[in-house]
């Protein structure tokens, strides 16, 4: 019953790889961001710095009798050193001719303009960066332009890149576990408010019915508002259907007590042999019905209960003597004498209504097969495990259908004579086994049936 | 006996009125509460049947004020309800015992033996007569001063016949009295009874004959 509800994954789970999975995401992005703006940066910084390198040496340049003059200052190279040994390659052109410096460095074409530009090339095998700039030198007579390109290789910055990606590689983790355990602290507090209002439901006895009173979130509001609206109506209808059957067996009972009274005093009166047959079919008729009507609420009320049994611990004996005290008229009634044979306690644990109920039908099951004047012995022992034996000397179970008594509304093939309706074994094996028990029938060997009743 | 008969279904009433007043009894009715009340304050009853839903109430009200008033009339509550709950809380309440509609009128009869034998112990109704001491209720036969063990059905045998000295009971109405309705009579038991009561009444001035074709009388000599 519990379990017949489909699981589809866990909520608590769902919300944790949700917030891990953004929290990855987000340490991630941030990763590739941090980096490439620290590469900007680092870039921008290196550029400066070689711009201010060509700047120095533009700016050393003269003009002087329509020739050319460079006189490099020293600082133009010394301020491009750095600690990872960058190679420094250098290309000074006049218009077009290459005056001095390596030939073979890739030129810039800047656009027409634009004074300064830089660049990123390959040249001999290492990635540089280039920087261009050019000055139009004006003599005497003539006017040149001087363009200075300076490459540098980026092994520094490279370097300086790998520190910063990995500091932020290890800001980027730690924020990412911090998440972590953030998601899981926030998905056990979200979820044990759910876990919360279960146990409490849980923990209830089965005839606890009331409504959820304590807080709860108002996100779960509309579940306990229907949870409680359930439970409402649940007791209402359990409520009715109890009413109901008490209600059932007043207005059917009190009728056929009235034409059975009705019936009896008139057998009292009538002498005609038939009309005495037809009156004495119709008082069995009415005990038939009622007792039906009887044992069916009691099995019904039986398979109710045996759910949640109400255990309490009991004496077997005092609940046994007390059963043969009430039945002792109904012997007397036959002639049959009740003998009790027990220890002088029994104790057990057990729902006391049940068992009265099942005893009392093994009892009755046995004054109604008894012959007059004999005994039915009751013996009630507590090793090897808490039972009540009950004994009669009629003519026993029959043999082939010893098996199927206890099935619902099987009557005996010798039972034809006496009114029952066939629940009575079945109402005292299903509160042996709702007991963890069972429930013995047999055939006395010196004649007689035996039932055992085992707790 | 007298009893005091407490129940609101009229047809019902009647049918178990005639049937104890054919026993011999003393019976009053009443319908409600109220009037149980009065007629139980005003009437000395050796037994009340009290029924346990009437129109003025729960038969359970009366049963506590009954009981609060001190007195110790046995009660046998008649009832619908099969719950076994419902009437372990009648015997909590001081009834001495229940019985669930409908009923068998031999049971009701073995209940009121029962109770009465429980509450009073001995002797309050012993008939003497023709040398035999005889006590209904705690079922005891002396014969001449020596006590006689009599069996259930040769008790409620004798007890039919000695209350009645001199009238002729026929079988039919032995055997209605002596069995319930679900057990097979054959008219050789009564014969059987019959035969052991004369058996026990021996040496007494009392002996039962039988007279062809109409049933049994004792008679007194």
């Amino acid at each position: 019953m519990s379990d017949a509800f489909r699981v589809s994954g866990s909520l608590r789970n769902r919300l944790a790889i949700t917030l891990i999975g953004g929290a990855a995401l987000l340490a991630i992005l941030l990763y590739f961001v941090a980096r490439s703006y620290a590469a900007q940066i680092a870039q921008r910084g290196q550029d400066n710095i070689i711009n201010a390198s060509v700047t120095s040496i533009l700016d050393a340049a003269i003009l002087r009798d329509g020739a050319v003059e460079i006189d490099f200052p020293y600082a133009s190279f010394a301020m491009l050193a750095t600690a990872s040994d960058d190679r420094i390659f250098y290309a000074i052109y006049q218009d077009d001719t290459v005056l001095s410096g390596y030939e073979d460095l890739p030129r810039l074409q800047m656009p027409p303009g634009k004074k300064a530009g830089f660049q990123t090339v390959a040249f001999r095998g290492a990635e540089m960066r280039l920087a261009t700039a050019s000055r139009v030198l004006i003599g005497a007579d003539a006017k040149t332009r001087i363009t200075v390109s300076i490459a540098q290789t980026q092994d520094a910055l490279a370097g300086t890149l790998n520190l910063i990606s990995r500091n932020v590689a290890i800001f980027g983790l730690g924020f990412f576990l911090l998440a972590t355990l953030l998601s899981f602290w926030a998905t056990s507090t979200t979820i044990g408010q759910l876990r919360r209002l279960a146990l409490s439901v849980t923990r209830r006895g089965p005839q606890d019915l009331r409504p959820v009173s304590q807080p709860v979130p108002s996100e779960m509001a509309p579940l306990v508002s229907s949870l409680n609206r359930f439970m409402t109506r649940l007791d209402y209808s359990l409520q009715q259907s109890e009413d109901f059957i008490a209600e059932a067996a007043h207005r059917v009972r009190t009728p056929l007590a009235t034409v059975r009274s009705h019936a009896e005093a008139t057998l009292q009166r009538v002498s005609k042999e038939e009309n005495r047959q037809a009156l004495r079919a119709m008082v069995r008729a009415i005990d038939e019905s009622s007792r039906a009507a009887g044992q069916l609420l009691d099995h019904a009320m039986i398979t109710f209960r045996a759910d949640h049994l109400e255990r309490q611990n009991l004496d077997l004996v005092d609940l046994t003597k007390e059963l043969v005290q009430r039945l002792s008229p109904v012997a007397e009634m036959k002639d049959v004498e009740l003998r009790l044979d027990t220890e002088a306690t029994v104790p057990i644990s057990g729902d006391p209504i049940l068992l009265q109920n099942a005893l009392r039908n093994i009892i009755d099951n046995a004054l109604k097969y008894a012959p007059s004047e004999t005994a039915i012995h009751i013996r009630i022992r507590s090793k090897p495990r808490a039972q009540v034996e009950v004994r009669d000397q009629g003519q026993g179970f029959p043999a082939d259908e010893i098996g199927t008594l206890a099935s619902r509304f099987t009557r005996g093939a010798n039972a034809k004579n006496i009114i029952g309706s066939g629940l009575g074994l079945t109402i005292a094996r299903d509160v042996a086994v709702a007991h963890g028990g069972t429930l013995d029938l047999s055939n006395k060997p010196e004649g007689g049936a035996c039932v055992i009743f085992s707790l | 006996m007298k009893f005091l008969l407490i129940e609101d279904n009229a047809d019902l009433a009647n049918a178990i009125c005639s049937r104890l007043k054919f026993d011999g009894h003393v019976v009053d009715h009443a319908c409600k509460i109220r009037d149980a009340i009065t007629y139980s304050e005003v009437g000395d009853y050796d037994l009340i049947l009290l029924d346990i839903m009437l129109p003025d109430g729960d038969g359970r009200t009366f049963l506590k004020q009954h009981r609060a008033r001190e007195k110790d009339t046995p009660v046998i509550v008649l009832t619908a309800r099969s719950q076994v709950s419902d009437r372990i809380s009648l015997l909590d309440l001081g009834a001495d015992d229940y019985l669930t509609k409908p009923f068998d009128h031999a049971e009701l009869q073995a209940r009121c033996r029962a109770v009465l034998r429980r509450k009073t112990g001995t002797a309050q109704t012993v008939l003497r007569i023709g040398g035999v001491t005889f006590d209904p209720v705690a079922g005891r036969l002396a014969v001449g001063g020596e006590t006689v063990n009599l069996r259930n059905r040769e008790l409620r045998l004798l007890e039919l016949l000695i209350n009645a000295p001199g009238r002729i009971f026929p079988k039919q109405k032995l055997a209605d009295s002596l069995f319930s309705y679900d057990e097979d009579v054959s008219e050789n038991a009564i014969e059987v009874y019959i035969g052991r009561l004369r058996k026990h009444l021996e040496n007494s001035s009392l002996k039962i004959t039988t007279h062809r074709g109409l049933g049994y009388r004792l008679d007194h000599e």
